[in-house]
């Protein structure tokens, strides 16, 4: 990471949050609030709505009753946040490059240049390659250099270490660390323990079933 | 301004690299074109006659066909949810992708209509008139079909119900398309079809995308 942007003052809070798909409820009740510099991590087993609870923050599903807000933000701000799902929306016939190219101008350019960020996440030797020829691992790699190339406050991350090796679990431990220490959010679902450098920065949600 | 042009480079980049899609579809095109004279028989006249219809039913299947593919693939690799944080309103992105669908699935078929014109006997001038209707009358097919794909984008295998959904809305395209071609009896009225047809056109491209944008929203749900 080779620019430093430093967030303004953003806090996300939930009051009596209750999410879920299709009208049925999968958790209810949630408050939580997450400040700059902070990290939440969601754990659970499955199917307890976490990446529910991620697309309902993400503005993707409406949020079944509650509320919960964005302090802090201005209307002038433009989108806030990064939503990393299960999904890498990489498109096979494009190089890796061109990919995230093309999220470092539709997102804005607004943070690290595209091919520094492939150097953070470890894929600037397969930068020409066709993103359809790249492995599950890779392919994760490349929605975490998205992250990089647009610097937005808030991240959402869903199970973000599915399919990455151990140095992989290293690489979001260091990309989290550095968003924290610049004032960003990062609100995490996740199985495997992922552990930021400063303990006090993480806080944890844990989620029941209501089933 | 930056973002809505990269979107259209990148699909035009993409169905350039796939390259199949483009081309099945004009082939569907000028096979409609090819079949008829083999159905209706030899006689010039009659073909000329029917020529202009003939090429508005070729296009708007081949329109139709290439409908699914809209949305559909950014929808299954997840890019459609993280377009909706892009910094443009999900309409403007979704206008975006409606202009890169005409542009690879209309002009091919406009650019492949002299071999149409050929096959089925049509004069110069009316050929003329043909390529200016298709021009004129596509768009209000794109954006039209747009809004089917959009409502339907998030049923699985429902690529067949979103021709099946704006075929009613898209029956006025082609009467004004074809009345823009036409040279039977009676007073030429060509000219106020292609301006109805551009009428048609604009107000279809104006509210499609908002129409499209709001049914992908409420269908993620």
């Amino acid at each position: 990471m080779t620019e430093r942007h430093v967030f303004g003052p953003l806090a996300l809070s939930a009051h009596a949050l209750a999410v879920g798909r299709g009208g049925i409820a999968l958790a209810q009740g949630l408050e939580f609030t997450v400040q700059n510099g902070k990290c939440l991590l969601l754990r659970g087993p499955n199917g307890v709505g976490k990446s529910t609870l991620l697309l309902t923050l993400a503005g993707i599903v409406e949020a079944l009753a509650g509320r919960f807000d964005l302090d802090g933000a201005t209307s002038e701000d433009g989108p806030l946040l990064h939503y990393c799902g299960h999904r890498n929306a990489i498109k096979p016939r494009l190089s890796v490059l061109e990919n995230l190219d093309f999220w470092a101008r539709i997102y804005g350019p607004t943070g690290v240049p595209p091919i520094a960020a492939l150097e953070t996440v470890g894929l600037d030797h397969v930068a020409g390659l066709d993103a359809g020829y790249l492995s599950a691992g890779q392919g994760r790699r490349l929605a975490l250099a998205r992250l990089l190339v647009t610097a937005r406050p808030l991240w959402l991350l869903d199970e973000p270490t599915a399919a990455l090796d151990s140095e992989g679990h290293d690489l979001i431990t260091r990309l989290i660390d550095a968003h924290l220490e610049a004032g960003g959010l990062v609100v995490a679902a996740t199985h495997d323990p992922i552990t930021p450098t400063d303990p006090n920065s993480v806080e944890t949600l844990v989620m029941a079933g209501l089933h | 301004m930056k973002a809505f042009t990269a979107l259209i480079t990148r699909e035009l980049r993409l169905s350039i690299r796939t390259g199949g899609d483009v081309l099945t579809l004009v082939l569907f095109f000028v096979m409609i074109g090819v079949v008829v004279p083999f159905a209706v028989g030899p006689d010039r006249a009659l073909l000329g006659r029917l020529a202009p219809g003939v090429v508005w039913i070729a296009a708007f299947l081949s329109m139709l066909l290439g409908l699914d593919r809209l949305f559909r693939a950014d929808h299954e690799d997840g890019t459609l949810i993280l377009l909706r944080h892009a910094d443009l309103p999900f309409s403007a992105v979704v206008a975006a992708k409606v202009m890169a669908h005409w542009i690879v699935s209309a002009v091919p078929l406009i650019v492949a209509s002299p071999l149409l014109a050929v096959m089925l006997a049509l004069d110069g001038a009316a050929f003329w008139r043909v390529v200016l209707s298709l021009l004129v009358g596509t768009p209000a097919l794109a954006a039209l079909g747009a809004i089917g794909a959009a409502v339907t984008v998030s049923i699985r295998r429902g690529g067949l119900i979103a021709p099946v959904l704006i075929l009613p809305l898209a029956v006025p395209v082609l009467i004004f398309g074809v009345g823009a071609i036409s040279t039977g009896p009676g007073p030429d009225l060509s000219g106020s079809a292609l301006l109805f047809l551009a009428a048609i056109s604009l107000i279809t491209l104006a509210l499609s995308p908002f129409a499209a944008a709001l049914a992908i929203s409420s269908g993620e749900d």
